[in-house]
């Protein structure tokens, strides 16, 4: 199969290069502080709760440390993901390989998926480092795995968008930092919509709340499986490929 | 097996190739020539499907490559002008990744690459990463992707570019290997080369083609004339009008003697043979005949008259320009 020609090679670089091991390695980094910094608080406010309580009915760990991380999570990959997408295209296009890529038997679309398949794939291993921390909660506490499950979930959607974005941003340009701001800026406006919702009020203000990337990972994470969530992720990424698909060809016209 | 039919191609409102025709029969190696600029790679670049043409058709292996692009990529291997690879690959699983990719089965792949890796000498570095290897290996490397899917064409870009004189002659005998079986098709600046290894040429200038055929023919219709040097001491105006005198001779040229030896270059018809005749003269005049050699017309001297002579009539054609004055 073509398509896993292509993601086997990409996986392949990803990994040869350092590229991988050190987005692993200050991902989770930054992901195990922000944990270890909930738990210990979490341990404080138990501690604390051992004396009154009223607070302690409240204390529930899934919600108050796994919930935490995983918006914290999203933060750290909207800014670490560009930077692994932004190889995908923008350095076939300037090293020129991408005139050898493009004149395979192989067709464009075969093409964006292999690439596409294999920085998610790569999200996907990222993200399952991080299992180990529930793994460590659930050592001292006892966990509700489902808010867990559609936790991840979310994670693994978002991600799959902000890859189909940057994926889109790559093949616009073929300098990486621009694809990697690009990739950056989208994100973050997509981000951000959600903030003016609340003082635009009225229609406008719920269409910004509907396009904010972050307002529809916040219930997964709570153990809502929305189909309007799911969808939006899903038409997100499915719209950021076709244009990426029509960018492909754009350029080959262009020559 | 390669066909050509009127291709344009522009890049807004320049024209890199205008109404370029050619074709090209199996097995043949034929050599694509033109200085810089003049179109080589585009045309190489529409035929590999890397883009398509503004106007025109091309045929590969029977298919046109813009309708039927998957079919004429599965017959095709290409090696773009520099060399484009993945340089944090490993050897063996960069030409794995290609032969996966030109739909190589996997029980063939293996036997497929560790042959090509043998063919341009690249088994000994397969294990290194490319972006390590030196300028020539690459090269071979490039090569050998081109070829690891057993394509019945190849369009080659300047592939002995930047090579060492050693690493020139391996390439070369590698491309005259694959004559034959394979369709080459093979772009190049370096004349010699072209006489060495291919069986016909196309000479492209300013987007447009200036000649094409068979070597041997392309000398024959752009030089009519056979060229002889000849030395001989004796008195040179005579020496000149005798020589002019000899059925066939078309014309004398007589270059300033040097300790008394004249040298004369001789154009004769193609057809007529005076070699015995310069001979039997100076024998009778009693002249010392020090040199008389045939001057071999190469493609060199085709190839500079045919962009030569485009440039002057194009230079007529616009008129004298005048300078404003000041």
């Amino acid at each position: 199969m073509k398509i896993w020609a292509i993601f086997k090679k990409e996986m392949r670089l990803y990994f040869t290069s350092p590229v991988a091991w050190v987005v692993f390695t200050i991902f989770l980094l930054i992901a195990g502080y922000f944990f270890y910094s909930i738990f210990a608080f979490f341990t404080l406010a138990s501690m604390q709760s051992a004396m009154n309580p009223q607070m302690g009915r409240d204390l529930n760990v899934t919600d108050s440390v796994m919930r935490p991380l995983f918006s914290n999570i999203s933060v750290i990959l909207l800014l670490l993901m560009p930077l692994v997408t932004m190889r995908l295209f923008a350095e076939e296009r300037r090293s020129g390989t991408i005139e050898l890529l493009l004149t395979y038997p192989v067709r464009d679309g075969a093409v964006l998926a292999g690439k596409y398949l294999a920085a998610l794939g790569l999200y996907a291993i990222m993200i399952g480092l991080t299992l180990l921390y529930p793994g460590i909660v659930v050592y001292f506490a006892r966990l509700e795995w489902g808010p867990i499950l559609t936790g991840y979930l979310g994670l693994l959607l978002m991600g799959a968008t902000f890859i189909a974005v940057g994926v889109f941003a790559s093949s616009l340009t073929e300098n990486q930092i621009v694809a990697a701001i690009t990739t950056f800026g989208a994100l973050l406006i997509f981000w951000i919509l959600g903030w003016s919702a609340d003082y635009a009020g009225g229609t406008a203000g719920k269409v910004l709340q509907f396009l904010s990337i972050l307002e529809h990972n916040d219930s997964f994470s709570k153990g809502v499986l929305d189909t309007k969530d799911v969808l939006y992720y899903l038409n997100f990424t499915v719209l950021a490929l076709f244009l990426t698909l029509r960018s492909l060809e754009a350029r080959r016209w262009k020559g | 097996m390669i066909e050509v039919d009127h291709l344009t191609k522009s890049y807004g409102p320049v024209a890199a190739i205008r109404d370029v025709s050619f074709s090209v029969s199996p097995g043949q190696i034929v050599g694509f020539l033109g200085p810089n600029g003049a179109g080589k790679s585009t045309t190489m670049r529409i035929l590999a499907c890397f883009m398509p043409a503004s106007s025109g058709a091309a045929k590969v292996a029977g298919y046109d490559v813009f309708a039927q692009s998957m079919e004429v990529r599965r017959r095709i291997g290409y090696l773009p002008e520099n060399v484009p690879l993945y340089t944090d690959m490993r050897v063996s699983a960069y030409l794995d990744f290609v032969a996966e990719v030109k739909g190589v089965g996997r029980s063939e792949r293996r036997r497929r690459v560790a042959d090509v890796m043998d063919r341009c000498l690249v088994a000994d570095v397969q294990n290194r990463l490319i972006g390590k290897l030196s300028k020539g290996y690459r090269q071979r490397v490039g090569l050998a992707q081109a070829i690891v899917g057993d394509p019945e064409v190849l369009i080659l870009d300047e592939p002995t570019i930047g090579l060492d004189p050693k690493q020139i002659t391996e390439i070369r005998s590698l491309i005259k290997s694959l004559a034959g079986q394979h369709t080459v098709i093979l772009s190049t600046h370096i004349l010699p080369e072209v006489s060495m290894i291919c069986d016909a040429v196309i000479i492209i200038n300013k987007g447009g083609i200036v000649a094409q055929g068979p070597i041997d023919t392309l000398v024959e219709q752009f030089f009519p004339t056979s060229r002889l040097e000849v030395e001989i001491v004796g008195p040179s105006p005579v020496v000149r009008e005798r020589i002019r005198a000899i059925p066939g001779v078309l014309s004398v040229e007589d270059q300033p003697p040097a300790n008394g030896v004249g040298r004369y270059t001789v154009e004769a018809a193609r057809d007529r043979d005076v070699r015995a005749e310069i001979f039997q003269l100076a024998a009778q005049q009693r002249w010392d005949l020090l040199e008389l050699k045939r001057v071999g017309l190469t493609l060199e001297e085709v190839f500079i008259r045919v962009v030569a002579g485009e440039e002057s009539t194009q230079d007529s054609g616009e008129g004298p320009v005048q300078e404003p004055a000041p």
